[in-house]
């Protein structure tokens, strides 16, 4: 073993020398980004970017060709990578992107749920007429179908002036605010989970919106015993419509997982299931906004309205309000 | 040096082609560092969730707590409940860094699978998914013990269920939560790191000269393991390795190891990199030398 002056110009070295400067550049705009936003860079660092980042590219690949130096390619892959979700994988302008929402992805995506919607309706109307017959036939089954915990005194056994209590004078909770803000983030979890579970074959969401109208069914049936059908029914309307139809669309969020998930046609089962989720997550961004909207209308408007035919026109007004919004072809009178 | 298995990251990495069409090889997250970052979130969450029930409820109890007041703080209170637990993921990854603080921490950032950006969309299925994974369960068994009807069946069923969802990342290659399936997101590395110092030019310039014969010893595999023992640099392990190679080369001890691991690796990196450019990659000591 001896000595010699010279040291081997690896590959690797030579090539650290020529492109590191680069590099670095491409690191720190790429920091400078991730810290804050693409926002921060000016003019010449914006332009210089892609070209940093195609020629940090090309390093990559010729590091992997020709280089044995481990940290040299671990770095590059990490660069690359980096710039890479900050050039094509960044969503855009945030306003932009709410605005689009409210113009077009929302009443898109709730359109091309029509016929689950559909369907959910239909579920949660055959629910509702097979309690009211239930229970208008043998008022026992109320009790089977009501949990002791919502019903609050509203059974079969009530007086008609108990229940004419309930509909003109609010329940227990006179705090109007509170009371919308409970009945939302309840609703909302509760359509929260009509649309998770549609990921088992939608045969639980079906289940839940079965169900969902029977409580309606059951409900008005008692009512409709003592008489007090048509203020019932306007009590539920004020609110009902907004209410209803965001919890069918969530039902039909996850009908429409569900069925792409257990059909997913000529397309591979997991991307049948990437496209639902995409179109179904957008509406369930939509149906929280619309329970947002109910939990107010019946939290705030329905103690405040106490005539019946007003209470009626209220929810009417909304529904076609809702409809008009996603159904009308675009172009139109658009209402957010 | 002896050829130990490669390490177990390497399942992780996934072919990855930018429309320029390299392969970036991402590095997929791992259980651990995500089930770490949830819980860093969820400690975050139920901090803030303590903290802000104790302001609001010094409000109520300094205000008198009657009326519009306590109204609005019951408000305030639902609002703030309902945003934390929905809202808190939603909120950081739809942002531009497509990670909560706990992923941040463990280096990760959810992404598209196809590479597309990442769409509001895509973060809302991705995090709804979570409410029938964790905390329905959660909300089943938390009501049960509150009203004090222990069915053990049930809670045993919600317990069985959310573990179906929690190890479910376990058991797909692609580590993806049932959310990230609908969704079409993956959660992937995304650490900065720094680049490491050249090994062969930080070496002095008087440098040892090694045979033919030392140098057929190792290939590829061999000098990148030797690579990560001079960038960790623990004396032990180093007296180790040099004693081995100076025993494989029949080389005498001359009492500088780092000296000699970094002269050889500079004579052996050059060696086999001259091979790679002539189109001979010998990519481990039991690959044929030539």
């Amino acid at each position: 073993m001896s000595t010699s002056p010279a040291p081997p110009a690896l590959n690797a070295s030579r090539f650290r020398a020529a492109h590191e400067a680069d590099w670095a550049r491409l690191d720190h705009l790429v920091g400078r980004i991730e810290r804050r936003s693409v926002r921060v860079l000016d003019d010449d660092d914006l332009l210089a970017l892609p070209v940093l980042y195609r020629s940090a590219l090309s390093s990559l690949s010729v590091a992997r060709e020709t280089s044995l130096d481990r940290a040299l390619i671990a770095y590059l892959e990490q660069l690359c990578t980096r710039a890479y979700f900050q050039i094509y994988g960044v969503p855009g302008n945030a306003w932009r992107q709410v605005a689009a929402f409210f113009t077009r992805g929302w009443p898109d995506a709730v359109r091309s749920l029509w016929r689950e919607t559909v369907a959910a309706a239909l579920l949660t109307l055959a629910g509702a007429i097979a309690a009211y017959l239930l229970v208008a036939h043998d008022p026992s089954w109320f009790f089977s179908i009501i949990p002791d915990g919502l019903a609050e005194g509203r059974d079969p056994s009530a007086s008609a002036d108990a229940l004419r209590q309930v509909l003109y004078h609010g329940s227990a909770e006179d705090a109007l605010a509170a009371f919308a803000t409970f009945l939302f983030t309840h609703n909302a979890q509760i359509a929260l989970f009509a649309f998770a579970l549609g990921f088992a074959f939608a045969v639980p969401t079906a289940l839940l919106l079965v169900y969902n109208g029977m409580m309606l069914g059951a409900l008005t049936a008692v009512y409709a015993a003592k008489g007090l059908a048509f203020p019932f029914l306007g009590w539920i309307a004020i609110h009902g419509t907004t209410e209803l139809f965001a919890i069918t669309l969530a039902g039909a969020a996850g009908f429409r997982i569900g069925l792409a998930i257990a059909f997913p046609g000529r397309v591979a089962r997991m991307d049948a299931a990437v496209a639902a989720g995409r179109t179904a997550g957008t509406a369930m961004a939509g149906v929280v906004l619309m329970l947002l909207v109910a939990g107010l209308l019946e939290g705030i408007g329905r103690q405040t309205v106490e005539v019946d035919w007003q209470r009626y026109a209220v929810g009417a007004a909304m529904l076609i309000a809702w409809l008009v919004y996603y159904y009308l072809p675009r172009g139109g009178n658009a209402r957010g | 040096m002896r050829a130990v298995k490669p390490r177990p990251i390497e399942t992780l990495r996934r072919r990855f082609i930018t429309p320029e069409g390299v392969d970036l090889q991402l590095v997929l997250g791992g259980a651990g560092e995500r089930a770490a970052a949830f819980m860093i979130d969820a400690t975050i969450i139920l901090v803030t969730l303590i903290v802000m029930s104790l302001l609001l409820g010094l409000l109520g109890y300094k205000s008198g707590a009657v009326g519009d007041r306590l109204d609005a703080i019951v408000v305030l209170w639902l609002l703030g409940f309902f945003v934390l637990r929905n809202g808190w993921f939603t909120m950081f990854e739809i942002g531009g860094r497509g990670a909560t603080p706990g992923k941040r921490l463990m280096g990760l950032r959810v992404v598209a699978r196809d590479g597309k950006r990442l769409t509001g969309g895509a973060v809302i299925v991705r995090n709804a998914m979570r409410e029938i994974e964790l905390f329905l369960p959660l909300t089943f068994i938390g009501a049960q013990r509150v009203e004090g009807i222990g069915d053990t069946f049930l809670t045993i069923f919600m317990l069985a269920w959310t573990s179906i969802f929690l190890l479910f990342p376990l058991f797909n290659r692609d580590r993806l939560r049932v959310g990230d399936l609908l969704a079409g997101t993956w959660v992937v590395h995304n650490v900065r790191g720094t680049l490491a110092p050249d090994l062969a030019t930080a070496t002095p310039a008087e440098r040892r000269v090694f045979s033919d014969a030392a140098l057929d010893l190792y290939g590829v595999y061999e000098l990148q393991t030797l690579e990560d023992v001079l960038r960790r640099a623990n004396p032990d392990t180093m007296t180790t390795v040099a004693a081995s190679i100076r025993r494989k080369a029949g080389l005498p001890d001359d009492g500088d190891d780092w000296g000699f691991l970094t002269d050889y690796y500079a004579a052996l990196c050059a060696r086999l990199e001259r091979g790679v450019m002539l189109g001979r990659r010998r990519q481990d000591k039991y690959a044929g030398g030539r």
